[in-house]
């Protein structure tokens, strides 16, 4: 079975470049890559015509919430994986912050078995760090492993006894398990629900400083410098936070790092008169901090970009800004909101598609994120410049919390394919079907 | 008409033509509070109903006031003992009293903003008589009337708050409207009890007191806000009262007529010594509870004119 993709504008962000040429697909596997018109479209068993549009590797999204086990009304297997299809995300990393926390092999196993029945979106598990993720004893890293999680974390729990996650990285450390915490000091950032500064303090929020994410993060180098882990920060949002990263890779450490689509697109002015769909965790930070993260990834001190993709329903978010939920829908809205970034100039294609592909697919010793010979045709193709505006009804997401709703959004996902299967085209309505 | 707002949830959206109408406005009410005839026409027919989720006797009584001196049906309700204690939310509580269609909804909230959320659920005009640590709007107002009427203007004063500012929606109300009004604002009190960027707003900053109160023409205490304190923001109440509570030693500091005033309810002893809370000459403390009525009178009248405006228009 070949599969022809011709007149494309390959985005490849291992060689870093933006070019016209046809990709071929054999057996699921890129097979060759070439110039446009190179290959006898006779040849291959389909061919599509990209009409000049863009083709990336498929975006490998670490962080995602499925809400499966637990609160399934807000996010299941199915609607998650109809929600990255559509959002060019081939491949979901979850989060074990469930109901319960996926912190044993059997829980684990029953989540990836929920995953493979329902969506054909690759789904890796990651599991909790700690058992029930209340900080206090580590899991079962070795079977847990085994099972198939691809990284351990408490999600946004800081685990806050040192000894207890230096015993936790330490035996990380012998299986080769990667390690992704949540960089917030918990004494300073203990109920607060915005970001301290000018507009925390006019509205009358709880507020943390900055600086908390800065205290977390050079706590936890200092633990990897003790303990040789390996180790991802989920999310640096400030740009005091900046330096301690820099120097941790300037010194030899296995540290990465990543940030949410939110934190580069928003700021904290956007939550406006209370509106809880921008409240999420880490909160919105000032414009300066947005400006310093976005200069970061286009750097690369900043490695990942993810959607944090937090589903919430409508009850948990319509009350006071304090007792509101936290978190926001993303998959969908991951690739238009970071094409933002690119319209804006930040920074060219193959460097930001690179932060969502190749990047966390490295970090977790994953074969996709390339368009490399060999690699897996996990594709999605997409015009970066066709203009829309959101409407959040129509996100396949069960909830609909996006920031991003009546947003102007420039970039559409056309096409996305698993292995060289298509698993989304933007010309085929979808059925509605009804969730298992 | 100067007046063009749906609710009064801040001082923040008000123009200063806005907050001088109102305080016209106010001035005229303090008149008619004088008479022995207290009673006005402004709210005939109109419904009134207080929703305090926490507690409150001062304000909560100065709005009940206000609404029946001008003929509104009050109803009080007492919401930290109802519903919501049986876990009802606040917009499902917000939409059960839209239900029985009310006029004006005068609500004071413990969080920030809730007050703003339930204006967009409810489709009459809301009064925000306090939410967290947010506004506290006619507060702020009935200062600015008891400014004006000791002072002769509401501009080009020099004025002191001081005390507990990060907890206080009263010091973020008073700090908008006075400088809006183009007034010198002196922001006294510890550090630990000051807002985070407080050097963005535009005024001046004292921790020390006396330095604070140099020559200024209003000293506005503030109350120290227990309930509001996850604790440890002060070493204690007595050396909070050493450096920060306002004596005669330190008032000498400020102008020979300048003013003193306080929101209440007051801790004698904590951040006002009592003799001076008490001295006729110097406190205005029981004049800012008489403008209270008039400036509460005044705000309902004026969204009263418009709320009745907009159904005339739909009608």
């Amino acid at each position: 079975m070949t599969l022809l993709f011709r007149n494309a504008r390959l985005i490849d962000p291992e060689a870093g470049t933006d070019s016209q040429g046809d990709l071929l697909i054999r057996d699921g596997v890129i097979a060759a890559r070439g110039e446009t018109g190179e290959y006898d479209t006779h040849a291959a068993d389909r061919v599509i015509d990209c009409a000049g549009k863009c083709l990336a590797p498929g975006l490998v999204d670490i962080g995602v919430k499925v809400c499966e086990p637990g609160e399934r009304h807000k996010e299941s297997f199915r609607s998650a994986g109809r929600a990255a299809a559509a959002g060019g995300v081939t491949t979901i990393i979850t989060r074990p912050d469930t109901l319960p926390a996926i912190d044993t092999p059997e829980i684990l196993e029953f989540v990836a078995r929920r995953a493979r029945e329902a969506t054909q979106v690759r789904v890796l598990p990651m599991a909790a760090l700690t058992k029930g993720r209340e900080g206090r004893e580590m899991t079962e890293i070795g079977f847990l492993l085994d099972a198939g999680a691809v990284a351990f974390t408490d999600c946004d729990r800081v685990v806050a006894d040192t000894k207890v996650f230096g015993r936790a990285l330490t035996y990380a450390r012998s299986l080769g398990a990667l390690v992704i915490a949540h960089v917030q000091d918990p004494g300073l950032s203990r109920g607060a629900s915005a970001t301290s500064g000018k507009f925390a303090s006019l509205r009358g929020l709880p507020a943390v400083s900055s600086m908390a994410e800065r205290m977390a993060l050079d706590r936890d180098i200092a633990m990897v410098e003790m303990t040789g882990a390996r180790y991802h920060a989920d999310q640096i949002t400030t740009a005091r936070a900046l330096p301690a990263l820099e120097r941790a890779k300037a010194n030899g450490l296995d540290v990465t790092a990543g940030v949410s689509i939110h934190h580069l697109t928003l700021n904290e002015i956007d939550v406006a008169n209370y509106r809880t769909f921008f409240k999420v965790k880490p909160p919105l930070r000032s414009e300066d901090d947005r400006m310093a993260v976005v200069a970061a990834v286009a750097s690369g001190l900043i490695d990942v970009i993810s959607s944090m993709h937090t589903p919430q329903d409508e009850e948990s978010k319509r009350l006071p800004f304090e007792e509101a939920a936290s978190g926001a829908v993303a998959l969908e809205t991951l690739l238009p909101a970071a094409l933002r970034l690119y319209h804006a100039g930040a920074m060219d294609l193959p460097t930001l598609i690179r932060a969502m592909t190749l990047n966390p697919a490295r970090r977790l010793n994953l074969p996709q994120g390339r368009l490399a010979i060999g690699a897996p045709a996990d594709l999605v193709l997409f015009d970066a410049d066709a203009p829309f505006v959101l409407d959040r009804a129509k996100l396949r997401s069960k909830s609909k919390n996006t920031p991003f709703d009546e947003a102007r959004l420039q970039g559409k996902v056309l096409g996305s394919w698993v292995g060289g299967t298509r698993i989304f085209d933007a010309n085929v309505v979808e059925s509605e079907t009804r969730d298992a | 008409m100067a007046f063009t707002q749906d609710h009064l949830l801040g001082i923040e959206p008000l123009s200063p033509v806005e907050i001088t109408t109102l305080l016209d406005l106010a001035d005229d009410y303090v008149a008619l509070n004088r008479s022995p005839d207290k009673h006005g026409e402004a709210l005939r027919g109109l419904t009134q109903i207080n929703m305090f989720f926490e507690n409150s006797t001062r304000t909560q009584a100065s709005f009940e006031l206000a609404g029946r001196r001008l003929g509104a049906d009050v109803m009080n309700m007492a919401m930290q003992t109802s519903s919501v204690k049986k876990g009802e939310t606040l917009i499902d509580t917000a939409l059960t009293l839209n239900a029985m269609r009310p006029d004006l909804l005068v609500v004071r909230h413990p969080q920030s903003g809730a007050v703003d959320l339930l204006a967009q659920k409810v489709n009459c005009a809301v009064l925000n008589a306090g939410d967290g640590r947010h506004e506290h709007p006619t507060q702020a107002l009935l200062d600015a009337l008891t400014i004006r009427r000791a002072k002769g203007r509401l501009h080009r004063l020099s004025i002191a708050i001081c005390g507990d500012i990060a907890h206080s929606r009263v010091a973020r109300s008073n700090l908008i409207l006075l400088g809006k009004m183009e007034n010198r604002i002196r922001l006294i009190g510890p550090p630990t009890l000051m807002p985070a960027a407080i050097g963005d707003f535009g005024c001046e900053v004292f921790e020390d007191m006396e330095a604070g109160l140099k020559d200024v023409d209003v000293v506005m205490m503030l109350r120290l806000q227990k309930e509001r304190m996850d604790g440890g923001f002060i070493p204690s109440e007595r050396e909070y009262y050493h450096r920060y509570g306002l004596d005669a030693e330190k008032l000498a500091h400020a102008k020979p007529d300048a003013i003193v005033m306080h929101p209440g309810p007051m801790n004698r002893g904590v951040e006002i010594d009592g003799s001076i809370a008490d001295d006729i000459n110097r406190s205005v403390i029981q004049e800012q509870v008489e403008m209270g009525v008039a400036v509460r009178m005044a705000a309902m009248d004026l969204l009263a004119r418009n709320l009745r405006k907009q159904r005339a228009a739909v009608a």
